[in-house]
Parts: structure tokens; C-alpha cells; sequence
């Protein structure tokens, strides 16, 4: 039973998201160094992962696509920075096009992943930084945290009355 | 449109036009900061598409748009849930020998 907390800091442009997980940290680190794992967590049922290359080495490029209910294709690469087996790896994150050009008008992360043993597990500690307040409200607005939860309830509450 | 409702403001002021059609003067009466400030939080509404404007004599009258509201809601559970299920995913794949172990 995964613990997640989710937060945001508008000062410092990140995006901060909290598990934990029964298992120890190098059960955790495989499901990231192993692309075939990686690939069935990323995406949803609906819009799936494939992960064409991809190898926690700092300096290396993963690269990847969702596929959507339609069969559109999203594409998107890691650059991979920092590697430190298996406490956490740090990435920037884009969008590109199918041939995996990185698209610039789109945002960037910063993404550093980090793996802590605990009593029960693993805590992982997800956070995503972006150069700019508006790339990160795109992000925010997009519903990742608590803020829009309250946003859908209200809304609800309004479709419902 | 998502920018439309990052605001609590403009999510208020949302709510109230969905229950029912108000002048912009009654809304502006209805929060603590100048009439220009309500105007400008219902033409953010306005261009996201989720509110409509019209005009009765000197009065602007705004109304919510129930569609468009809807599909916002829609998506936002959508993205929301992306993070959760990827750690739900995480925690249903680590109980599971890996898919390496199986196949060999």
C-alpha cells in the first residue's frame, strides 16, 4: 500500500511526489534500470509505454513513446545526468517529435528519482524542477496535485447540483 | 483552460454562473477587490471557453458552460490520476517476480 504525498513549490518551480513501497530499494531501482519493467509503470493501460532505448548511464539518451487509444504515437527522451545504483538517478525530461527530436516549445524538467530504505521498504522521492513559472503552472494546471483535486470537486459538486 | 481554473477566484466566480446567469456588477460585489479585477477573472472564463458573455442594456450578463466545465473536470481526474497509477503499478509489479525471472 503505497503512502503518496503531493506537493509544489512555486519559489522553487518543482514538483515534489512521495511513495512508499514494501519492497527493498533494489527491488525499486530495477523497475527503473530495466526497460521492459519501466515501460509497464510509465504508462497507463490505456496509453502504454515503449521504451525504444533506454540504460541508466549517465551521458545517455532513453527514448521513448505512449501510445494512445487512437494509435497516436507521443514521443519523449531522457537525457540521464547522475546515476548512483540504486539510490537515484537524475534526468532532464522533453517532449519530441517521432523521430525523437527534442520539441522546444514544449517544457523541460529537471527529474532527480531517489530511493531511501525505511522500516517497511523503499521511499521514493520523485521531484521535477522547471526553468520557468509558466512551464511549471502548465504542468501544475494539468491537474498532478491537490489543488486540482479541489477544482474536480467543486466542479462535480456543481455538475451534481 | 486550465490556467482559466488555476485560480480560486475565477473558480468561484465559475461556480456562482454555472448555478445561474449574474451581471458582472453583482459579481463584483461579491468578492473583496475592484470591479476591473472581476472583470478581468471573467474574461480569463470567457476566452478558456467555459463561461458565455451577453449584453441587456447596460448590464454584462455571464453564464457557466456546462460542457465545456465537464470535459475540464474530466481531464484533470485524467492527469491527476496519472502520477497515483504509476505508483499503484509500481507496487502491484515489485510483489510480482520480474518479468526477466518468469520468462527465463
Amino acid at each position: 500500500m503505497p503512502v503518496t504525498d503531493v506537493k509544489h513549490d512555486m519559489n522553487d518551480l518543482t514538483l515534489t511526489i512521495v511513495a512508499e513501497f514494501a519492497a527493498p530499494v533494489s527491488r525499486v531501482w530495477d523497475v527503473y534500470a530495466d526497460p521492459r519493467q519501466l515501460e509497464r509503470v510509465f504508462g497507463p493501460p490505456t496509453f502504454p509505454a515503449t521504451f525504444v532505448d533506454h540504460s541508466l548511464t549517465p551521458g545517455s539518451r532513453s527514448t521513448y513513446y505512449m501510445t494512445s487509444p487512437e494509435g497516436e504515437k507521443h514521443a519523449g527522451i531522457w537525457d540521464i545526468k547522475t546515476v548512483t545504483e540504486p539510490s537515484g538517478f537524475t534526468f532532464e525530461d522533453a517532449f519530441s517529435d517521432a523521430d525523437f527530436n527534442v520539441t522546444a516549445d514544449l517544457p523541460v524538467s529537471q527529474n532527480s528519482y531517489a530511493f531511501t530504505a525505511t522500516d517497511g521498504g523503499t521511499r521514493a522521492t520523485y521531484v521535477s524542477t522547471y526553468a520557468t513559472a509558466e512551464a511549471l503552472q502548465q504542468v501544475l494546471d494539468m491537474g498532478v496535485v491537490e489543488g486540482a483535486t479541489s477544482a474536480i470537486n467543486q466542479i462535480d459538486d456543481l455538475l451534481a447540483a | 483552460m486550465f490556467h482559466a481554473l488555476a485560480d480560486r477566484t475565477r473558480r468561484d466566480i465559475l461556480r456562482r454562473v454555472l448555478a445561474g446567469e449574474h451581471s458582472v456588477t453583482t459579481l463584483a460585489a461579491k468578492y473583496d477587490m475592484s470591479f476591473a479585477a472581476v472583470q478581468k477573472h471573467v474574461a480569463v472564463l470567457e476566452r478558456a471557453g467555459l463561461i458565455s458573455k451577453r449584453r441587456a442594456g447596460r448590464e454584462a450578463l455571464a453564464s457557466g458552460d456546462v460542457e465545456a466545465v465537464r470535459s475540464v473536470g474530466s481531464m484533470l481526474t485524467e492527469l491527476e490520476s496519472l502520477w497515483r497509477g504509476r505508483i499503484a503499478r509500481i507496487d502491484e509489479l515489485i510483489a510480482q517476480p520480474t518479468a526477466t525471472e518468469r520468462n527465463q
